[in-house]
């Protein structure tokens, strides 16, 4: 296999340092809605300001670089294993030149290996395909976002919520209100529906792999994403909490088989650093999008 | 965008004209102590009969200091270049409230008039601010190269070797650095204010 570590640490170093363009643009669109003498309104320049600075010089966007979590759908013939060794390589190599935080640490003796690497870290999710070309998607999630999201189990009387739409609704309303400014709003909400516990918190974080403005296939969660996003921003939270029309700048919903006994509803939440970037490698070209 | 300067020491008639909701910027001395630092405040300058002779050189300097000055919630990412100066690469804000049991006798003790952070302290640092005259700034989680940015320099470091660089009392001089009043002198907390009125809002969408 082809040696691709450098192409690697250059996809790390885009999604650590340069904020894509949709949430940029939704930052910006956020702006001009707000205020203009109010709070919410200069922590969303700040925020730009802060995007462009990192853009500009090459650090990191935020500090917590978050858990580096890799999406790999490589065509028939690829050693998974080879691709793991690469990119881990590549993990220590970008935390060394200071694009990722060393951030792993050993939960039980609270040791951080300074290199990003442990058994479990960072996270990968392989899968075949049959494209003939090598994707690697990449997103960095935050630590204090990751702690705000939060899993239901309908019905739940507390908030008559039942197992349809309008209870996923209310769960969903209840995760963002629950969250206030804490996971550094205004956020994109990932939600699964259904599943067990562990697949549902996997499928809610995939959804923002998602275009910000792409259509939701199935028509009712199209609706509800929409519907969600508005009422949300009714809460009045605002940007870090402070108040104001943004707290969220949009939701992405998904659903997978359940058994009969169970219904879930995951939300996890994205903060405005929503860092994700993919690596295509087709007839030996790289980019980097 | 209108902000209001804080040019540091602040008179204690300047932090009871604030509100919250004000956007604020801060020029001049400002010291980062977090877990450690306060837990080494406690142990040595408050519950000790009498603060031990090592440290009383550190104690003097935090009081001159602080006297009006501003305490900032952060573990920052240092380097130090060929010239042994020390630079603050990032700087975000941490988590504030588990400084909550510790604060309201570290402001009242050093006379501080703002504590910068992030996502609130609780009543007993709310009460503090409105007995002594503080303040609570929240900085913005996750801005950290437009916050090592306006610090413009590390003037010195206390007890770094002891409690390991992030959670040190890093001395800066910043320059417009950007905060937003949460916790007033007044007895109001944004965060209390928002969280009453979003629940509110909820319960009429369900
Ligand atoms: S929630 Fe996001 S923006 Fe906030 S500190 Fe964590 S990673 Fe940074």
């Amino acid at each position: 296999m082809e040696n691709l570590v450098p192409h690697f640490i250059e996809l790390i170093r885009r999604s650590s340092t340069d904020l894509p363009a949709d949430m940029e643009t939704a930052l910006r669109r956020a702006r001009e809605q707000e205020d203009p003498t109010s709070a919410a309104q200069s922590t969303l320049d700040v925020i730009l300001e802060n995007v462009r600075l990192s853009r500009e010089r090459s650090t990191p966007i935020c500090q917590d670089t978050g858990t580096p979590i890799f999406y790999i759908y490589y065509p028939a013939g690829w050693s998974t294993l080879a691709l793991k060794q690469q990119i881990r390589t590549a993990v220590a190599e970008a935390t060394a030149r200071s694009y990722l935080r060393p951030n792993s640490v050993d939960t039980l003796t609270g040791k951080n290996p300074g290199n990003n690497l442990g058994d479990d870290f960072p996270s990968f999710h392989f899968e075949e395909w049959e494209e003939d070309y090598l994707k690697v998607d990449l997103m960095l999630k935050g630590g204090g976002c990751e702690n705000v999201g939060a899993q239901y189990s309908l019905p739940d009387t507390r908030l008559g919520a039942n197992r349809d739409l309008e209870g996923v609704r209310r769960a969903v309303l209840d995760a963002v209100q629950q969250a206030q400014g804490m996971g550094c709003a205004p956020a994109v909400i990932g939600v699964a529906v259904g599943g067990d516990r562990g697949a549902s918190y996997i499928k809610s974080k995939e959804q923002f792999y998602r275009p910000l403005d792409d259509t939701n296939p199935d028509p009712k969660l199209a609706a509800l994403e929409g519907r969600l996003t508005r009422e949300a921003n009714t809460l009045g939270i605002g940007p870090m909490g402070f108040g104001g029309k943004t707290t969220v700048l949009s939701v992405k919903i998904d659903s997978l088989e359940r058994l009969p006994a169970s219904y879930f509803v995951t939300a996890s939440y994205m903060c405005w650093a929503d860092r994700r970037r993919t690596l295509i490698y087709r007839n030996g070209q790289v980019t980097i999008e | 965008m209108t902000s209001i300067d804080l040019h540091i020491p602040i008179s204690e008639e300047q932090i009871r004209s604030l509100h919250v909701g004000d956007q604020v910027r801060l020029y001049g001395v400002v010291i980062t102590a977090r877990d450690a630092a306060h837990k080494y405040i406690e142990d040595t300058f408050m519950h000790a009969s009498a603060i031990p002779d090592s440290e009383q050189a550190v104690h003097e300097e935090l009081k001159r200091l602080w006297a009006g000055g501003v305490m900032y919630h952060c573990g920052p990412v240092v380097s130090r270049d060929a010239a042994g100066r020390w630079r603050f690469v990032s700087a975000g804000p941490t988590t504030s409230i588990r400084e909550e049991p510790y604060e309201a006798d570290v402001i009242h003790h050093f006379g501080l008039r703002a504590v910068i952070g992030k996502g609130g302290m609780g009543p007993k640092t709310l009460a503090a601010c409105r007995e002594y005259g503080a303040v609570y700034l929240h900085a913005v989680g996750g801005a950290a190269t437009l916050i090592a940015d306006s610090v413009q320099e590390v003037l010195t470091v206390f007890k770094k070797d002891e409690l390991g660089v992030p959670e040190a009392f890093w001395v800066v001089r910043v320059d417009g650095f950007p905060a937003v009043v949460t916790m007033d002198a007044h007895g109001q907390s944004l965060h209390e204010k928002v969280f009453e009125a979003s629940k509110q809002r909820l319960a009429e969408l369900v």
